[in-house]
């Protein structure tokens, strides 16, 4: 992917550096943690050391005679404060979620009591005096446990672990399944992970009771959405409600949600009329931020045996955790419509079932779903064409569906809009000299070591979820401003936006100010998520600054008494066709747009706004390509090249996408490599800090090449695809194939990730006793 | 948990301060909470994260790991005190230049242990550069672009 400009007189397209990095360069970013109020009172939160309890009794009186502290809460002081989640089915089971616990604790790190103290070191101190007893109840922790007759309840009075059960199914899936040749099955799992974005969750709330007005910064991916959580759970007016969205360390989808910390702090603030600040300590952060994944997934591909898809059957187990965030029940839900992948099968039964279990809640985390759906078909075709002796390239490209196809409806009824998969794969191939990793592997197999090559081809949906709003204002001086609902937390929105809406209207990028992040500023938004931004939050400022451009032609028209339709745009402004010297900058127009200078009949002023939904997601792809080593006396893996071609349509910054490939992979080649929350069989979490996690770090990252196709989305005025999530999407299927084919001399047929040196070690132990 | 305060002078980005502090105040909470300087950040409570890091008499350190009552009589340069005014240091540049950031949160930090290890080893290879971030986590980046904005910054004349 070059990072130069591909078109020197277009603005979209060029790799810009970035306008936002100066300050987060100099230390003057301004974090949730960095805003100074005077009078702020701090929260503290004692939590619950058991993953399943009854809570006996709670002795707070030495924390409340603590130096500094303000007041000390429980569930008793909190009431019915607590977390709605939507429902999803009418017959779907939700536990109650107070802020803080009531009765009963499900899960370690749930709220018990919240010391509030002049400040933090203080209420920690307080916080840790507080004494609770339990009384212990039994635990599950595995969502396929969980579902068994007579399993252990997670929340006893809830009476089962079920949560909601959905199904898809299309064409005649018994049917193809009683002609299929062979049935290929596979029964894996994805591990649970964690966020990790660097800046811990934390939320500061700063009460007016006098004009009833509740500000609050948090580190949040959507203000808009988070204000409206906070108005139903807290019942407070959400007109009356400022969210602000400072800069925010990273979130990759677990800071989506409103969390009880949230609520509660919202809540003090209120109650005690001074602003309130609770900041997550890292320990915090893995013990009640939204993880990802931790899907079971048992399926069956049925097959011709020359290798045609004929029918699949997926079953999909989600572990939810202890709680329901708003978005706890999401990720799943993707597999219904991204079990097929980039193949032709359209006799398709997705079943999805997700239970509770005493760990902590789940919820989107980078690929939200997307990673799991990939996974299992990219396992499965592999393992397909294993057992029929074909080549895995070739059983692929059998079956994809063709660029002439598209749109295409799937066989879960999904449409995509456009694509090229040979394309994207002969592209990966020819990147990665394919030809030659295959030599490579084939001598070093005949020298007895244990060598793979794997590839993954994958399509993602990026977008959905909802609207995105963008406007664009030009005031009376000209001076352009990009409001957008897109929300920024590390994207790049400032420069990505000021890049598109100064292509659009014809001016140097320095005059478009991006503001983003403020409920009050910002007309509405969704936030950024789920690979949205450039889909969602670029459409709807691509649909503004057209409509803004249609309004600035018919105010140039009036001040250079031409028709709007010969007025066109030239750098700076507007011309009139054939008279090259009768021209008027932006800054006339805007100053003739407030001062009675729009055509009769036109609103004054010169500020358009668009809420964009296309009502369709935008399905990028890619092929990913791995050549892996694993030392059989260590069981240690080597990642000695990767590969990854994406195609997401249009591309506006390279040095943005590429980069967000870059992000995305090393979350992906954490969970293929690393990363794995582990609860043991009580239900302690025995990773719970990062001496425990292993996040990759600078060494982890392999030897790249990264190439692009481009197949323009038809359905969106950027012809953009998201591409947030590509690495974490398309590398961990490319790595698993790549590590099962280095172990196929053993007889090894799968293992799930995170491939970690005992691991395999183990395994390739086991497989040699034979 | 009262203690009595202890005193401290220390120099940071050149300003002297003295001042009494609890003993078991943190180095990351007095240059964030008595000082005002918030551009040092806190990533995690085990000290891996990096985040934090200073230079605290000259080498790069996690100020999480150090008492505020520990730096007495140290000169200590955060990442307000980087740059030479409006003109960014070497790192800093570099790092704008090869989108070495995304997020912002984990930069100061990996900022400051860059230019540890270019005034120590100008010549840092690939390897090196790794090696010298083994104690700096980022979430956003996957390493790439930090790696290639240190190696930027080390060809710089200085």
């Amino acid at each position: 992917m070059s990072t130069e400009q591909s078109n020197p007189n277009r603005l979209i397209g060029a790799s810009i550096r970035r306008v936002e990095d100066p300050p987060l360069l100099t230390g003057q970013g301004c974090y949730v943690d960095d805003v100074k109020l005077p009078g702020i009172l701090h929260v503290a939160i004692h939590r619950s050391t058991h993953p399943h309890a009854r809570i006996v009794s709670i002795d707070t009186a030495e924390a409340a005679a603590m130096p500094g502290v303000v007041c000390v809460l429980t569930g008793d002081d909190t009431g019915d404060l607590a977390l709605r989640a939507p429902m999803l089915t009418p017959e779907m089971n939700m536990p109650e979620h107070p802020v803080l616990a009531r009765g009963t604790v499900h899960a370690v790190g749930a709220p018990i009591a919240a010391v509030v103290a002049e400040s933090r070191a203080l209420a920690e101190d307080a916080a840790a005096a507080i004494g609770v007893t339990y009384d212990s109840l039994p635990v599950v922790t595995d969502a396929e446990a969980a579902l068994e007759d007579g399993a252990t309840l997670a929340h006893e009075e809830l009476g089962t672990n079920h949560c909601y059960t959905m199904k898809r199914e299309n064409g005649d899936v018994d049917k193809a399944f009683a002609e299929a040749d062979h049935v290929c099955r596979l029964h894996m799992k994805s591990p649970r992970l964690v966020a990790m974005s660097m800046e811990a969750r934390g939320v500061l709330a700063y009460p007016d009771p006098i004009r009833k007005e509740l500000t609050v910064w948090m580190s949040t991916q959507g203000p808009h959405r988070s204000r409206a959580d906070l108005a139903n759970s807290l019942g407070f007016p959400e007109n009356r409600i400022h969210v602000i969205a400072p800069d925010v360390g990273g979130g990759f989808g677990s800071k989506g949600c409103v969390y009880r910390e949230d609520v509660l702090v919202c809540h003090v603030a209120q109650k005690l009329g001074r602003p309130v600040k609770w900041m997550a300590t890292r320990s915090e952060d893995f013990l009640t931020t939204c993880q990802g994944r931790d899907q079971a997934m048992t399926s069956e591909l049925a097959l011709s045996k020359d290798g045609k898809m004929l029918g699949l059957k997926v079953r999909v187990v989600a572990n939810l955790g202890a709680y329901l965030h708003s978005a706890t029940a999401g990720p799943p839900q993707r597999m219904l419509v991204m079990a097929p992948g980039c193949y032709q099968i359209q006799d398709v039964r997705v079943e999805i079932v997700s239970a509770f279990t005493n760990t902590v809640p789940t919820g989107p985390y980078r690929g939200a779903g997307r990673p799991e759906a990939v996974l299992n078909i990219e396992r499965l075709a592999d393992k397909a064409a294993r057992d029929l002796g074909m080549d895995p390239l070739e059983l692929r490209r059998k079956n994809y569906i063709q660029p002439e196809q598209f749109p295409y409806r799937t066989g879960v009824g999904v449409e995509y809009d456009s694509g090229d998969y040979e394309k994207s794969l002969d592209e990966a191939l020819r990147l990665s000299d394919y030809d030659q990793l295959i030599r490579m592997r084939d001598e070093a197999r005949e020298r007895g070591e244990l060598v793979g090559v794997g590839v993954s081809t994958f399509v993602e949906p990026s977008g959905g979820a909802g609207f995105e709003s963008g406007a664009v204002r030009v005031d009376r001086t000209g001076a352009i401003t990009v409001l957008t609902g897109s929300s920024s937390h590390g994207q790049g929105h400032e420069t990505v936006w000021a890049q598109v809406a100064a292509d659009l209207l014809k001016v140097p990028m320095e005059d478009v100010v991006v503001r983003h992040g403020d409920t009050i500023a910002i007309q509405q938004g969704t936030g950024t998520f789920g690979s949205r931004s450039a889909v969602m939050g670029g459409g709807a400022l691509a649909t503004a600054a057209e409509r803004l451009v249609t309004k600035a032609k018919a105010v140039a028209a009036n001040l250079m008494e031409a028709s709007a339709d010969d007025v066109v745009q030239v750098e700076g402004g507007f011309a009139v066709t054939g008279v090259p010297e009768r021209t008027v900058t932006w800054r006339q127009v805007a100053g003739a747009a407030h001062a009675k200078g729009t055509p009769a009949g036109m609103d004054p002023g010169l500020h358009e706004t668009a809420f964009f939904d296309p009502n369709r997601e935008a399905w990028g792809f890619g092929a990913h390509v791995a050549l892996v080593r694993i030392d059989a006396d260590t069981g240690e893996l080597t990642i000695e090249k990767l590969v990854l071609v994406d195609d997401i349509g249009v591309v506006l910054n390279p040095m943005v996408v590429e980069a967000q490939v870059h992000g995305g992979l090393a979350q992906g080649l954490g969970e293929a490599l690393c990363e794995e929350m582990v609860f043991d069989e009580d239900g302690q979490p025995r990773t719970g800090t990062l001496m425990d996690y292993a996040v990759p770090r600078a060494s982890t990252m392999p030897p790249l090449i990264i190439g692009e196709t481009e197949t323009p989305n038809p359905f969106n005025p950027l012809g953009v695809k998201g591409v947030g999530e590509a690495g974490t999407n398309g590398a961990p299927p490319a790595v698993a194939n790549a590590v099962m084919d280095a172990l196929s001399p053993l007889g090894i047929d799968h293992i799930d990730m995170p491939y970690t040196a005992p691991k395999l070690w183990r395994a390739i132990r086991e497989a040699r006793k034979g | 948990m009262e203690h009595p305060a202890r005193p401290v002078n220390v120099t940071v980005n050149g300003t002297s301060h003295a001042t009494e502090v609890e003993p078991r105040l943190l180095l990351v909470h007095f240059l964030r909470e008595n000082l005002g300087l918030t551009g040092t950040h806190v990533g995690c409570d085990t000290s891996q994260c990096g985040a934090c890091t200073v230079h605290l008499n000259g080498a790069a350190v996690k100020s999480c790991t150090v008492l505020a009552v520990q730096a007495d009589g140290a000169e200590i340069t955060t990442i307000e005190g980087l740059a030479d005014g409006a003109t960014l240091h070497p790192v800093q540049a570099a790092f704008q230049e090869e989108h070495g950031l995304q997020c912002g949160f984990c930069t100061p930090g990996m900022v400051m242990t860059a230019a540890y290890l270019l005034e120590t080893r100008p010549d840092a290879d690939d390897e090196a550069i790794k090696h010298a971030l083994e104690g700096n986590l980022c979430r956003c980046t996957g390493y790439v672009n930090i790696v290639k904005a240190i190696r930027t910054a080390a060809q710089q004349p200085r």
